[in-house]
């Protein structure tokens, strides 16, 4: 029978001849993933069930990025504990501050993560490695347990939703902005528990640090995955990965013609502007245009939505010989160590700070609200996170808006939101 | 058993920074996580929920974030069940693999009020509104999640797995 390349992966990992949307099954999971936050819960899970291993001490992985480098002694005591449980138990793949970088740009730098995968983390924005072509879904700290316990998980087979993209992008517009109309169109729980296929000749040509970035936002539309067939593309992006922990570039899998949709979307990218998404919700989405006058407090650059090299490279296009407005704050996060220092070799660095910015460790920080650019009442922020919920990066009176890394950054020079035009 | 209590009422798209925020999430003490229950949503939700007391909701209950700090946070403070109109998938499962139970249904989200009184019984599949002397019937969930609590939950029904 026909499938889409979302229950292609799902039956390929599976204990089954066939499957179908809605029926309960369980698979084997290529790699299952925990934070600070995360792990410990599933950690103490782990122990109350007296596991004396791990399925696989190279298919668990452990990140502490949440508040690190630990922000407080509590926080310290949650990294310890990840520390802890990676020695006790021989696991590989536990990434010590000054090696770590936000898990899910990370995961697929490091080619820990691989097209055709089935990845669980218990962070919800592990639907990022749809980008690469595997399929890839958030669950809570008992899965990610009962995942290091027994190798499987239990899901639901998703109906797929598919979104074709078609047109050549705006000048400014990429991977965020095509989410960010997403969302805005379809709302957060447009796509619950279903799996958001993307394609179509824009997304054929979409850089592979930008696909990353929508397959990021498929949960707030509430989606289970989001995925994008891997290509070309996605092929040089894999062998360009020194270091493989595992050889070759994957398994490609590829939805057949005739797999059966709950939906069909498409979408003219030529009618598409930079957007931002507005408090309280990200599918709150406006053409920047339309936003115009809001004046801000803070700039974020960074977070496993946007905090790429491809990002920064942006943003410093923008910000190269200009100076963020006064009484700005412009915070920039390269989302990992390799990242920071391809920043400095490449000069970006150097733009940021002598943009009178402030050029950061790895860490998700303010994007949760954690540190590193925490809120005050009433102030009001532009970020290129993921999230803008009420009290999301500090003080529930606080406000943020969501948007690529070129809005954000001309923002910082503006002092309020802007188009990049208004700027170079 | 049926689960009976006050309703506690809340909006649409009630997310996990609402529920636990984020600043609350370098501890995993149940207690300490119980005293800042729905606290971005209700500041005072924490002191004035009693034990058995139920959480009505609309639609997309627990989107956002994965963090199980959200439904251990609202089973340590007490709370019986939750019923909303739908469930963000993540919390979902969370609240299926820690025991706390979740109904859904979309007439109940509509017609229950803050401080209605209702009973909820999971067997038979009905909503008891006391206070408006009305009841709405919800689908039974798929006996493979019936399996997991039944069990108690995910961990607990690995345990038995492997006897």
């Amino acid at each position: 029978m026909p499938y889409t390349i979302t229950e292609k992966i799902l039956l390929r990992h599976a204990k089954a001849k066939e499957i179908h949307p809605h029926e309960f099954i369980h698979v084997k999971v290529d790699v299952c993933l925990g934070n600070d936050i995360t792990a410990p819960l599933a950690i103490e899970e782990f122990e109350k069930l007296g596991a004396k291993s791990v399925f696989d001490k190279k298919k668990v992985v452990l990140v502490p990025d949440h508040f690190t480098p630990a922000k407080d002694m509590k926080s310290a005591n949650q990294c310890k504990a990840l520390a802890s449980f990676a020695a006790k138990y021989g696991i590989k793949n536990y990434f010590e501050v000054g090696k770590m970088g936000v898990e899910h740009a990370l995961l697929p730098e490091m080619g820990l993560v691989a097209p055709g995968d089935l990845v669980i983390g218990a962070d919800s924005h592990t639907c990022t490695y749809g980008g690469l072509g595997a399929f890839s879904t958030g669950v809570g700290s008992t899965d990610l347990a009962a995942a290091m316990v027994t190798g499987e998980c239990w899901l639901k087979v998703p109906e797929s939703m598919k979104f074709v993209f078609f047109g050549k992008l705006n000048k400014w517009v990429g991977g965020k902005d095509l989410i960010l109309h997403t969302i805005g169109d379809i709302g957060v729980d447009g796509a619950l528990y279903k799996a958001m296929e993307f394609c179509g000749e824009t997304i054929e040509s979409l850089p592979v640090e930008d696909r990353l970035a929508m397959c990021n936002m498929a949960i707030e539309a509430g989606g289970k995955n989001g995925i994008i067939a891997p290509d070309k593309l996605t092929a040089k992006y894999e062998r360009a990965i020194k270091n493989k922990p595992r050889p070759g570039i994957g398994k490609f899998y590829s939805s057949d013609k005739d797999a059966e949709y709950s939906s069909v979307t498409e979408y003219d990218c030529r009618s598409i502007e930079p957007l931002v998404a507005c408090p309280n919700l990200p599918s709150n989405v406006k053409p920047v245009r339309a936003v115009k006058d809001v004046p801000i407090d803070q700039v974020v650059i960074g977070s496993c939505t946007n905090g790429r090299i491809s990002d920064l490279r942006l943003a410093a296009r923008i910000l190269r010989g200009k100076k963020v407005k006064s009484g700005v704050r412009l915070i920039v996060i390269p989302a990992t160590q390799k990242i920071y220092l391809e920043a400095l070799n490449e000069g970006l660095a150097k733009i940021f700070i002598e943009a009178g910015g402030v050029f950061s460790t790895p860490t998700c920080g303010p994007c949760l609200g954690g540190h590193m650019g925490i809120l005050a009442e009433g102030e009001r922020a532009i970020a290129t996170t993921n999230r803008n919920f009420v009290g999301r990066m500090g003080h529930p009176k606080s406000e943020v808006y969501l948007s690529n890394p070129a809005v954000a950054a001309a923002s910082a020079v503006k002092g309020k939101i802007a188009h990049p035009d208004e700027v170079i | 058993m049926p689960y009976k209590g006050k309703v506690h009422r809340f909006a649409d798209d009630v997310n996990t920074d609402e529920i636990l925020p984020a600043r609350y999430l370098n501890t995993t003490s149940k207690s300490e996580l119980a005293s800042h229950c729905m606290e971005d949503a209700d500041a005072a939700f924490a002191k004035k929920v009693r034990p058995g007391d139920i959480i009505a909701a609309g639609k997309n209950f627990g989107c956002g974030s994965s963090r199980e700090h959200a439904p251990v946070a609202i089973v340590a403070c007490g709370v019986s069940c939750v019923i909303a109109a739908s469930f963000a998938r993540i919390f979902f499962r969370n609240a299926i693999n820690i025991g706390l139970p979740i109904v859904e249904s979309v007439e109940a989200s509509k017609r229950i009020r803050n401080r209605d009184v209702v009973s909820v019984d999971t067997e038979r599949g009905i909503i008891r509104n006391l206070t408006r002397k009305e009841s709405y019937r919800f689908g039974k969930y798929p006996p493979f999640m019936q399996k997991i609590i039944k069990a108690g939950g995910l961990m607990n029904s690995i345990k038995k797995g492997k006897r």
